[in-house]
């Protein structure tokens, strides 16, 4: 929730290009979280994090190239 | 020769913990695998779901990023125009009865039923009271005529956070189910794999949301 506050807070400012990223970050930090501890991710087996990692793994293929050929279309 | 056996033995340890093989116990009653093996195995199938739920999202999430760059002015204005107390609140109540659901799977491991059904009511009416805020935001916008056909960001706003409603009452559902068992006296701490799934659904659900929120409501 400190987290919450600190996101609104931070999209008051205008970083510029870092907006994004930064807003992503503290997404990030927070969901981190609430799988380490709420989700107990930090006790689990090895093959409940493969299964956690690979999936984010192939969401970052499935958006990177869907956007990199977008974005490559684009500048042309 | 080595790096083969290496692998192999890798992937083994992957897929068979030491202490996920305990012998199989043959049961009168109950054809079921060894509890333990049965929590876990059971727990590691709602983890799977959860990433199948993931790349669900992942789907919107792409589509945010490519119209998002294609249209930087209409996601600018279209988020801009998006109430952001009432996201704030949302959040907060979400996140905050993620934790609440989080202290009832910790609960029952001591066995301490009343704590559990506390905790469980209290997510249940975090989940309304996000669904009503929710319900306020989109008759707000359907009042001054913002619908998904407006544009692509609101096509795009209205699908996601339509997406997630659907999946916050399906969890509000199974949050009910679970405290209705709990108030017959189903769970204990030997018993309460199904409390763990729910919960961890719960959480998924409170995930999507962090990313929705800075997403649509934050970053114009």
């Amino acid at each position: 929730m400190v987290l919450t506050i600190l996101t609104v807070g931070a999209a008051q400012f205008d970083f510029g290009g870092l907006n994004v990223p930064i807003a992503l970050i503290i997404a990030s930090i927070k969901a981190g979280v609430v799988a380490l501890y709420f989700m107990h991710l930090k006790h689990e087996d090895n093959m409940t994090w493969v299964f956690v990692i690979f999936p984010l793994f192939l969401l970052a293929l499935f958006i990177g190239f869907s956007a990199g050929d977008v974005f490559t279309r684009l500048l042309n | 020769m080595g790096l083969v056996s290496m692998t192999s033995k890798f992937f083994k340890s992957l897929a068979y913990p030491s202490e996920m093989l305990p012998p199989i116990v043959a049961d009168d009653e109950h054809h079921h695998l060894d509890p333990q093996l049965e929590h876990s195995a059971a727990k590691f199938g709602m983890w799977l779901f959860l990433a199948t739920e993931l790349l669900l999202f992942g789907g919107l999430f792409t589509a945010y990023a490519i119209f998002r760059a294609k249209y930087p002015e209409m996601f600018h204005h279209g988020s801009g125009s998006l109430d952001l107390v009432l996201g704030s609140i949302n959040t907060v109540v979400l996140i905050f009865s993620s934790l609440t659901v989080a202290v009832a799977v910790s609960a029952i491991q001591e066995n301490k039923i009343k704590l559990v059904k506390l905790m469980l009511w209290i997510t249940i009416i975090c989940g309304l009271i996000f669904g009503i805020n929710k319900y306020f935001e989109y008759s707000y916008k359907l009042h001054h005529d913002i619908t998904p056909g407006t544009d692509i960001f609101y096509s795009l706003y209205y699908a996601a956070t339509g997406i997630h409603m659907l999946h916050v009452f399906i969890g509000i559902g199974v949050l009910s189910f679970i405290l209705h068992r709990t108030c017959k006296g189903y769970y204990s701490k030997d018993n309460f794999t199904t409390i763990e799934i729910g919960a961890l659904y719960w959480h998924l659900v409170d995930v999507i949301w962090i990313y929705l929120f800075p997403l649509l409501y934050l970053i114009g």
